[in-house]
């Protein structure tokens, strides 16, 4: 017997079978849950239906009825409702699923659609796959190898347009292989909010152009180049350095702010060539800021730590790390009940999830104060939100801090100044950067563990090098306590010890319970102990991340104003 | 048969000597006297006149005026807008022109029925942008009849009111296509829109239920308005109601616009009897019967099969001569009525050339949205034009079917059909000339200039 299927789900015939759809499911995406898939170019599921590119051509048939009594039609031949099927082919993007709604993809004239849509999109395409960055990802080549015929009817001369217009400072334009899909002018419009991009002139000659006097120039500019089916936007960082079959991909996190939009890491020998969003329909859909596509640069900077130092002498690991231990266990014999006074722990909303377990786990040990680094810029509504710490709310879930951190590190200042505090381990944190002046820095001792010089690195008694989000794995909590992992997608500097490695060593260098070093030992302790976190582990974690029960913190003064799929609970920090 | 005479009811003024454009000459001829009777009935008697009278769309399509009256959704709560369709581009067209240019205030009055009937506040008159003059007269006729309280605020105290203004387009062919104009009067490129779901009469201008008419069919709602739905439907043919203007161009001896009871009169008598018949020395060789994007008809062809007189199937035999000049005779034998710019071509015409001006027409004015429209009239255009002016290829004439057959209904809107019927007909009539344009045109390229 068939069971009555839930109410917001229909039944629509693809090819043959029947499936069931959620309602308002477009003909696309009902195919394709029927694993049928239909192709399109100007189609995108996060973007206002257009129905240009016309690729999507299927056929499409109802169920008949009576046009007087309303009473379905039926065929003696089968036992089953006749469909009267529609004369011309419809677009499948533009056309939402009604219940007994019959889609053909397979027939003859679906295929002569696709095959005359490709024909045409080919005539006046350069055809210089040989050379374009889209290559091995684009559209318009794959249905071309599917629907195209081989050779070109076409002995006319091709239309001539702009070759390397620069849209904006990250974006390049090659005319001639636009297929004028438009997916980027709505998204400019629609996601962006920055309504720069439109075509001018008409017919084949239709050419894709900024409005005059602007450029296309924010921050969300390079999922354009995402978006574009075809080589004609491409991104002016990414040009010409690699082909895209060989690239890796590894899934991360963009650690700018708290929105945690996931990301898609590309490199190749232990070289990260470029970032692109990856889809999180709860987070971040397909788009990310460009300011986060450039993140990976820190990996090769001028700048980054390669070594530890000791007092700014170039050492061994294991001796800095000794150096450590020293500086904050003991120094005479000021350790008197095991607890050292004097040590702060300022820590780092940068940090993974266990790395502020762990750090906490030190702090504990040591009995010492624990600070974190505030960073609020202005939030832009979409991707990129006020607070740019990645990590806020893993410091509240792991323990490590129970409010919100101060703008500045007053407490801290004043602990220094009353000189309560000599010691400061210091998790890749500009102290001068977080409110210390210059005077109260001179006073400690700082163990630095991070990946970039500052001004903090700089005077620190002991530099210990640590790796960047691109050469570690972990998990981030973003603004929605949602727990999110990422991977590692390059291995670390030579002789730089992971993160965990480094914490762990400490921990028990300073007489704590031997915890694990790596993620699949840390997580059954950190389950064990953080209740939020029970039956979590980092290899189970669902890759569009798990949401976290928020309770304890829901009266906590956030910072962050709405983004792409956030609202904030309205709390004493929130003006509305 | 001689030909019937001309029934004047658009054109009843159109170059007549001592007839102005102005106000006072139009109330001088009874003008908005209708209006002032129709102001006084309920709207929607108005709307049952129109849908009696059966009156079809004038801009080509032919579709039944009082439907798509109906099909307004006139309970969204939000304002309805009416949208004069002056967009008069159709090459061979050059009715609605004459009536802005000689006598505006029919459209005007036709344009207030229609806007009272159906409850409209703001109506817009969207005009060709190739026609300034028509423009300026327009607007000056409105401000004649705002200065007469015939538009504007409370009307003739009726306590109805009515805006009606002039919008110029910047000239574009597809601006005629009714969600394209509106996209272009909403300031937008004139691409069309997608339906479903951008139904004027639900989601037109600025997401509001919106009516497209085109000029003179708003011209006959001022008839309608008058002499009632049923009178009128006494005009004409049944189903084809009314009167039907045709502009001649071409090779007839006196080409010009000349207005008949739709039905009434056949193709042969217009041109021969009407027109004078073919220039000396020369015979018809086609004839384009409903502006340029109608398929072309070869004189010499004829056309058999049944159709309806009345309840009763009566067979018909006809060549081009006999088709009785209304929608559904021209549909029958696979052209259309269209928007009545009939274009005559005699013995001199080589088909291929005429081709290729209309396909360089039709790629010029694809709007570039649809992949096969905007690919395949330039890719139709590039062939004609090589055919014509470098090297015609035994092959071309396949190719050319082959592309026009991979457009039609698969496009948003009609211009998919408009632009590829006529290399479709052009080759199905004259496939010989086009086949054989090669041995022709070997050593003596045509000697008009590039297209």
């Amino acid at each position: 017997m068939i069971q009555p299927l839930p109410s917001d789900l229909i039944t629509v015939n693809v090819d043959g079978q029947d499936i069931a759809v959620p309602k308002g499911t477009n003909m696309i995406e009902a195919a394709r849950l029927a694993r049928v898939e239909v192709p399109h170019y100007c189609y995108h599921p996060k973007l206002t239906i257009s129905g240009n590119c016309r690729m999507c051509l299927v056929e499409m048939g109802l169920p008949a009825v009576d046009p007087a009594t309303k009473a379905p039609l039926m065929d003696p031949a089968t036992g089953k409702q006749k469909i009267n099927w529609m004369p011309r082919p419809t677009i499948a993007c533009a056309t939402n699923a009604s219940p007994g709604l019959h889609i053909r993809t397979n027939t003859a004239a679906v295929q002569d659609c696709r095959n005359s849509v490709t024909e045409f999109l080919l005539i006046n395409h350069p055809l210089d796959c040989p050379i374009c960055d889209q290559a091995g990802e684009c559209k318009l080549q794959e249905h071309s190898t599917a629907y195209g015929r081989g050779y070109s009817r076409f002995v006319e001369q091709k239309n001539v347009k702009p070759k390397r217009t620069q849209l904006g400072p990250r974006v390049t334009l090659d005319d001639e292989r636009c297929i004028l899909c438009s997916r980027c002018v709505r998204f400019s419009k629609e996601i962006a909010q920055d309504d720069v991009l439109g075509f001018i002139d008409r017919g084949s000659y239709s050419t894709l152009t900024c409005y005059p006097g602007k450029q296309l120039a924010n921050n969300y500019s390079l999922n354009t180049v995402d978006l574009c089916p075809v080589g004609a936007l491409t991104s002016t960082d990414f040009r010409f350095k690699m082909r895209v079959w060989f690239l890796k991909q590894t899934p991360s996190i963009d650690c700018e702010s708290s929105v945690g939009a996931n990301t898609e890491v590309w490199s190749r020998e232990g070289v990260i060539y470029r970032i692109t969003p990856r889809q999180n329909d709860a987070v971040n859909d397909t788009w990310m800021a460009d300011s986060g596509r450039v993140l990976f640069k820190e990996v090769s900077a001028a700048d980054r730590l390669s070594g530890a130092t000791l007092n700014g002498a170039q050492v061994t690991q294991g001796k800095a790390l000794q150096a450590a231990v020293d500086l904050l266990s003991g120094r005479g014999g000021r350790a008197e009940s095991g607890a050292v006074k004097g040590v702060a722990v300022v820590s780092s909303g940068r940090s993974t999830v266990e790395e502020q377990f762990l750090t906490r786990k030190i702090a504990d040990k040591l009995n010492a104060t624990v600070a974190l680094v505030s960073r609020v810029g202005v939030g832009d509504k979409i991707l990129v939100s006020a607070d740019r710490n990645p990590n806020i709310r893993g410091a509240l879930v792991t323990g490590l801090i129970r409010a919100l951190p101060e703008q500045k590190l007053t407490a801290l200042g004043a602990a220094i100044d009353a000189g309560q505090i000599q010691v400061v381990l210091s998790m890749g944190e500009d102290l001068i950067a977080a409110g210390l002046t210059e005077a109260q820095q001179a006073k400690l001792a700082v163990i630095y563990l991070g990946t970039h010089q500052n001004a903090t690195s700089a005077v620190a008694s002991v530099v210990i090098p640590t790796l960047t989000v691109f050469e570690k794995a972990g998990t981030l909590v973003n603004q929605q306590f949602r727990l999110q992992k990422f991977a590692r997608a390059v291995p670390g500097l030579a002789g730089v010890s992971d993160d965990l490695v480094t914490l762990s060593y400490l921990l028990n260098a300073l007489g704590g319970t031997p915890l694990g070093a790596t993620l699949g030992a840390l997580w059954p302790v950190i389950a064990a102990e953080v209740k939020v976190l029970a039956h979590a582990t980092y290899d189970t974690l669902p890759s569009t991340g798990l949401l976290l029960d928020s309770a304890s913190w829901a009266g906590l003064p956030f910072v962050e104003g709405e983004t792409l799929h956030f609202k904030p609970v309205a709390g004493p920090g929130v003006t509305s | 048969m001689p030909a019937p005479d001309q029934h004047r009811l658009i054109f009843a003024h159109i170059d007549e000597p001592g007839y102005s454009p102005d106000l006072a000459c139009y109330q001088k001829h009874g003008g908005y006297a209708v209006m002032k009777r129709a102001f006084a009935r309920k709207p929607e008697e108005l709307i049952d006149e129109v849908k009696r009278s059966g009156l079809r769309g004038r801009g080509g399509a032919g579709f039944p005026c009082g439907v798509k009256w109906s099909l307004v959704d006139r309970k969204s709560g939000k304002p309805i807008y009416l949208i004069v369709n002056a967009d008069e581009s159709e090459p061979g067209t050059f009715k609605d022109r004459y009536i802005i240019h000689q006598d505006p205030h029919q459209l005007l009055e036709g344009t207030l029925i229609a806007c009272f009937a159906n409850n409209v506040k703001q109506a817009y008159i969207y005009i060709r942008g190739e026609m300034p003059l028509g423009a300026r007269i327009l607007e000056k006729a409105i401000a004649e009849a705002r200065a007469a309280n015939l538009v504007g605020p409370n009307i003739l105290g009726s306590g109805y009111s009515c805006e009606i203004y002039v919008h110029r387009g910047a000239g574009a062919y597809i601006c005629g296509e009714e969600t394209g104009l509106i996209e272009s009067l909403e300031g937008k490129r004139a691409h069309p829109r997608i339906k479903p779901p951008y139904f004027p009469a639900v989601l037109g201008l600025y997401q509001c239920p919106t009516i497209v008419n085109n000029v003179e069919t708003l011209c006959h709602v001022k008839h309608i308005a008058d002499m009632g739905g049923e009178a009128y439907t006494k005009i004409g043919t049944p189903n084809n109601t009314g009167t039907r203007i045709f502009c001649v161009s071409g090779h007839v001896q006196r080409p010009g616009y000349y207005e008949f009871e739709a039905g009434k009169i056949t193709l042969g008598q217009l041109l021969n009897e009407v027109c004078g018949g073919p220039l000396p020395g020369r015979t018809f060789k086609a004839v384009i019967p409903g502006g340029s994007s109608a398929k072309i008809l070869r004189f010499g062809e004829r056309f058999k099969g049944k159709r309806k007189v009345g309840a009763e199937l009566v067979d018909y035999d006809w060549g081009v001569e006999d088709v009785p000049m209304d929608f559904d005779s021209l549909g029958m034998i696979g052209t259309m009525g269209g928007s009545g710019g009939v274009i005559v071509m005699d013995d001199s015409v080589n088909m291929v050339e005429a081709l290729a001006n209309i396909n360089a027409f039709y790629a010029h004015e694809s709007c570039g949205q649809c992949t096969p429209c905007r690919e395949g009239s330039l890719w139709m255009k590039k062939i004609t034009t090589r055919m014509v002016h470098g090297t015609a290829r035994a092959e071309d004439a396949a190719l050319l079917k082959s592309v026009a057959d991979q457009i039609p209904g698969r496009t948003i809107c009609a211009f998919g059909e408009a632009c590829s019927w006529p290399t479709q007909s052009f080759l199905a009539k004259f496939g010989d000339e086009f086949k054989n344009y090669t041995e022709t045109k070997q050593g003596a390229p045509a000697p008009a200039t590039l297209i």
